[in-house]
């Protein structure tokens, strides 16, 4: 099969990425060194391809009221014009279909940001649903939109270098809200635990502004540290902190879930009907070695398992995110099977690192 | 970088010098470095461990992976490399000089019989594509 390439492609290679093939997308894992990588992230800023991400706008009438019903978390939060909301999107069944970001622009206009391996299922998703409760409401996604993030503490003063303009439009935002510029779209959201903007821009406009950004002194970021930046924030990745067999209850997402409205959702009545028996709760290791994905954890009250587990480059240990029963309790030791092994790993408060600084 | 020519090579990516007492130093060549990425833990055998040629007995951790090292011939390990405990990243810096443990070949012959440097870059090259 033919990898799918973003607009960047040609300037990853010149910039020296090495290229891996990412859910059937030709994409940098790194630069050089993944670690530097994400040092620079922390305490300056970097840029990273996410055009494989798909945007999905919802125009017309009915927009709030369907997605008050298609989204576990509640878009009546979205009172003001470019406000941003943290959503899964359930299955009947309450398992999460996907994780996403809807922006609120304006009555008639919803913007949703979804992930790559999953948008050509979710748009399915969202058109059947609409067709039976919002049928005047036009569903249209935008492959055609590239997508750059720039982040960490300097990254919002170079995306104002880069982009004449920006600045004035963009420097009142505040977290998790957008701005339209033109066919630009500039929003102060993320995936590290920084600050920082995630552009929208169309894709034949996108290599001159990553060109303008690197000029700029702004690095390219691969997405092995995009990995090791979005653990340490205690962010989810779908597909392995939660997928469709898994709600987001148990995936540590109850704080995205508005179970208090009397609103009715897709997988309200599951959830509310089975309570959950698991949690996700950050692991830091004691012993030497590295956690990984799908490693057992050994508690007193049962198994778990780890999600997604890593080397985090600021706190310099190991760090997962597991799923473990719930009666496993913050500062626990639990014993981890690595290979041969059962090494020891403490029960911690996530997330780990944001901001340039350890929070363990 | 070149792989030097005065080692032996292995198909899983060890690296295989013969020191002057007639053991030999293993490690990981710089493909296997480059594949894996930065190195943040290496687990060593343990000394006086009997080791048969493929069999998995060390390990080296990426951020972005683990990989199992295995020994290149029949022997005895007689040395580990501790210092890669503390700085696992030298593998990175210098793999020909990162050496990870030491063995007492049982048969000589057996090192003579790995891939040099040549036939080991074709090895590379065919994974290539």
């Amino acid at each position: 099969m033919t990898l799918k390439q973003t607009p960047l492609n040609a300037a990853h290679r010149a910039m020296g990425a090495k290229m891996v093939d990412f859910g059937g997308w030709d994409m940098p894992v790194n630069y050089g060194s993944q670690i530097d990588e994400h040092h620079q992230v922390r305490n300056d800023c970097g840029m990273f391809d996410v055009s494989h991400m798909r945007v999905v706008d919802m125009k017309g009438t009915g927009g709030r009221d369907f997605l008050r019903y298609l989204l576990a978390n509640n878009v009546d939060k979205l009172t003001s014009p470019g406000k941003a909301l943290y959503s899964c999107m359930l299955l009947d069944n309450g398992g999460v279909i996907d994780d996403l970001i809807v922006y609120f622009m304006k009555e008639d206009w919803f913007r949703i940001v979804v992930n790559a391996g999953t948008a050509d299922k979710d748009i399915a998703w969202m058109k059947q649903q609409a067709a039976q409760h919002a049928p005047k409401l036009v569903i249209n996604d935008h492959p055609e939109l590239a997508m750059i993030a720039v982040q960490g503490p300097n990254a919002r003063a170079k995306v104002w270098e880069a982009l004449p303009g920006s600045r004035e439009l963009t420097e009142n935002l505040i977290p998790f809200s957008a701005a339209e510029m033109g066919t630009m779209f500039i929003a102060r959201t993320g995936y590290t635990g920084e600050d920082g903007f995630e552009v929208m821009i169309p894709a034949n406009a996108a290599p001159y502004f990553w060109a303008t950004l690197a000029e700029k002194g702004v690095k390219p970021i691969g997405l092995g540290a995009r990995d090791t930046l979005r653990l340490e924030a205690g962010m989810n990745l779908y597909g392995q902190d939660m997928d469709e067999t898994i709600n987001p209850l148990e995936a540590g997402l109850a704080w995205t879930v508005d179970l208090k409205s009397q609103r009715d959702f897709i997988g309200k009545s599951a959830l509310l009907a089975n309570p959950p028996t698991r949690k996700l709760v950050g692991l830091v290791l004691l012993d030497r070695g590295v956690l990984r994905g799908h490693q057992k954890v050994h508690t007193d009250h049962g198994e778990g398992e780890i999600t997604s587990g890593s080397f985090s480059p600021t706190l310099e240990k190991s760090i997962a995110l597991a799923r473990v029963p719930i009666g496993v309790q913050i500062s626990d030791t639990v014993q981890v099977s690595i290979r041969d092994k059962m090494l020891s790993a403490k029960v911690v408060k996530y997330p780990f690192a944001r901001n340039g600084k350890g929070l363990i | 970088m070149s792989n030097p020519a005065n080692l032996k090579y292995t198909a899983s990516h060890e690296w295989v010098k013969t020191e002057t007492d007639g053991n030999i130093s293993v490690g990981i060549t710089q493909h296997a470095q480059e594949l894996l990425g930065d190195m943040v833990f290496v687990e060593t055998p343990a000394v006086g461990r009997k080791l048969k040629a493929k069999e998995e007995c060390a390990v080296v951790e990426s951020v972005k992976a683990a990989a199992d090292i295995y020994a290149p011939v029949n022997g005895v390990v007689t040395a580990v490399n501790s210092k890669l405990d503390s700085t696992p990243e030298d593998i990175n810096a210098d793999p020909y000089r990162s050496w990870m443990f030491r063995m007492k070949p049982d048969n000589p012959a057996d090192v003579a019989a790995l891939m040099d440097a040549k036939a080991y870059q074709a090895v590379v090259d065919s994974e290539a594509h």
